[in-house]
């Protein structure tokens, strides 16, 4: 057990330079997912919560599919699946993208979870008080500025607990980039579970540095909660 | 025909899913009450351990519990065997995905019922104490039925969940849906090459299909359990 803690601590936190692995590209994978979902959700939101069928209807299959799905199947999906079409593969573009195990994982779970926070922004969208769009179509603003002034910057705050839901299970669903040879927290786990026969010890490690980043997630957000919901207390 | 002559494989995968993940259901849904009524009561013993449970489970991520467990026990098992001189027992990936996933969304459960019970009104409760109704009555005529009202959303989430993670259970080795699609992917590897976006999208088509239908069930269930409550406050 020693033995496996002194040869595999360094590839459980951050790997080496030439190659990262462990906790640091776990890190990074819902960092990079968190905000490519991030800068999709909301002009999605937006477009979902229109009276515009055209803007809404698109976006309401799109979160469809994606909540309909396991997020495995779309890893699959996007991974083995689309590089098995032969126009992906004759497209120097598309080959090069679609051959690299962690651009597809990133794909995958930016588009997962840009479905999901599409829904809950969505939501908060839909909650704001009538009053206060009334209030500010009578001081005359255009669109645009409603929703840069008004309807935005509240609706994302009283987001704010069912997003910080979202980002730990996204933290959570970054395991599954294990499965296409990403060398993430968890492929570490299994190579060390592997190398030692010691799947208790060696997957206990890695459970354990998942809940501690867990919990900071959640001090986090309830510090951020406690800042910018000051209002609502 | 586009199966390529693995349609019967596709067929027992979705049976296969749906009865692996209707058993985890039934298994989180017993534990989810022992759970709840532990977090709730009064005596130490039950709530901190039930605390723990519900924390340390939540925290961790589902892919990573299951591996730790099932490989865990598999490894347990076989000292045992060992050490009793016994050959090795292998743990059948069915019982296990079943136990692993019904005891990991058993937490989950735990928390939905313990805020559905929260909801229920104390009056009702002191009401039905003063009628004179023995813990169990008070339990199946009064508590679970106001409970489920509260508590369906959260069931009907956890049972979407629970769903789309025996997509996972293939990866500990067991016959589902996606582990068919992948068979059939490795099995004409050589004839097409678009196999692999074909099925792959036939197991998106057929846990949509999955996902709706209970959409459209639960969403009967909560009309049921909402009869006598009035939704427009207007």
């Amino acid at each position: 057990m020693t033995q496996l803690v002194q040869q595999y601590w360094q590839q459980y936190l951050c790997g080496t330079l030439a190659h990262p692995s462990g906790l640091i590209v776990t890190l990074w994978l819902t960092v990079a997912s968190i905000s490519i979902g991030f800068v999709l959700a909301v002009p999605l939101a937006v477009a979902k919560a229109s009276p515009v069928r055209w803007l809404s209807i698109p976006v309401s299959i799109y979160t469809y599919v994606i909540r309909g799905t396991p997020l495995y199947v779309q890893l699959l999906f996007l991974y083995t699946g689309v590089y098995s079409l032969d126009f992906v593969r004759s497209t120097p573009y598309l080959n090069s993208f679609f051959r690299d195990a962690f651009n597809c994982t990133l794909l995958a779970f930016a588009l997962n979870t840009g479905a999901y926070t599409t829904e809950i922004f969505c939501g908060a969208i839909k909650a704001t008080p009538r009053g206060e769009i009334e209030a500010a179509r009578a001081f005359g603003m255009s669109n645009v500025t409603l929703y840069r002034c008004i309807i935005l910057p509240s609706a994302l705050r009283r987001a704010l607990p069912a997003y910080s839901n979202e980002v730990i299970l996204m933290l959570h669903a970054t395991t599954l980039a294990s499965t296409a040879t990403v060398e993430d927290l968890l492929k570490v786990a299994r190579n060390a579970a592997s190398d030692y026969y010691l799947p208790f010890v060696a997957y206990g490690i890695a459970a354990a540095i998942y809940l501690s980043v867990s919990f900071t997630l959640i001090w986090l957000f309830r510090k951020a909660e406690h800042r910018w919901l000051a209002h609502l207390r | 025909m586009i199966f390529e002559g693995y349609e019967g494989q596709f067929f027992r995968g979705t049976v296969e899913t749906i009865q692996l993940s209707l058993l985890s259901l039934l298994l989180a849904f017993v534990l989810g009450l022992l759970g709840a009524a532990a977090k709730l009561s009064h005596s130490r013993w039950l709530s901190v351990p039930a605390t723990i449970y519900t924390t340390l489970i939540r925290g961790v991520p589902d892919l990573v519990l299951m591996l730790l467990l099932y490989y865990s026990a598999q490894d347990w098992l076989n000292r045992l065997t060992d050490a009793l001189g016994q050959p090795q027992i292998d743990i059948d990936p069915f019982l296990a995905g079943v136990c692993v996933l019904g005891f990991i969304y058993g937490a989950y459960f735990t928390e939905t019922f313990r805020g559905g019970v929260l909801a229920v009104p104390k009056g009702q409760i002191e009401a039905a104490v003063a009628f004179g109704l023995s813990p169990l009555q008070l339990f199946r005529r009064i508590l679970f039925p106001q409970m489920m009202r509260f508590a369906l959303p959260g069931i009907s989430n956890n049972w979407q969940v629970i769903l789309k993670a025996t997509a996972l259970v293939s990866i500990i080795g067991l016959h589902e849906i996606v582990r068919a699609a992948q068979d059939a992917i490795t099995g004409t590897g050589s004839k097409g090459a678009y196999h692999a976006f074909l099925f792959l999208s036939v197991v998106g088509v057929i846990y949509l299909g999955l996902t709706t239908v209970s959409n459209l069930l639960f969403l009967a269930a909560e009309r049921r359990y909402s009869a006598g409550i009035s939704t427009r406050a207007l």
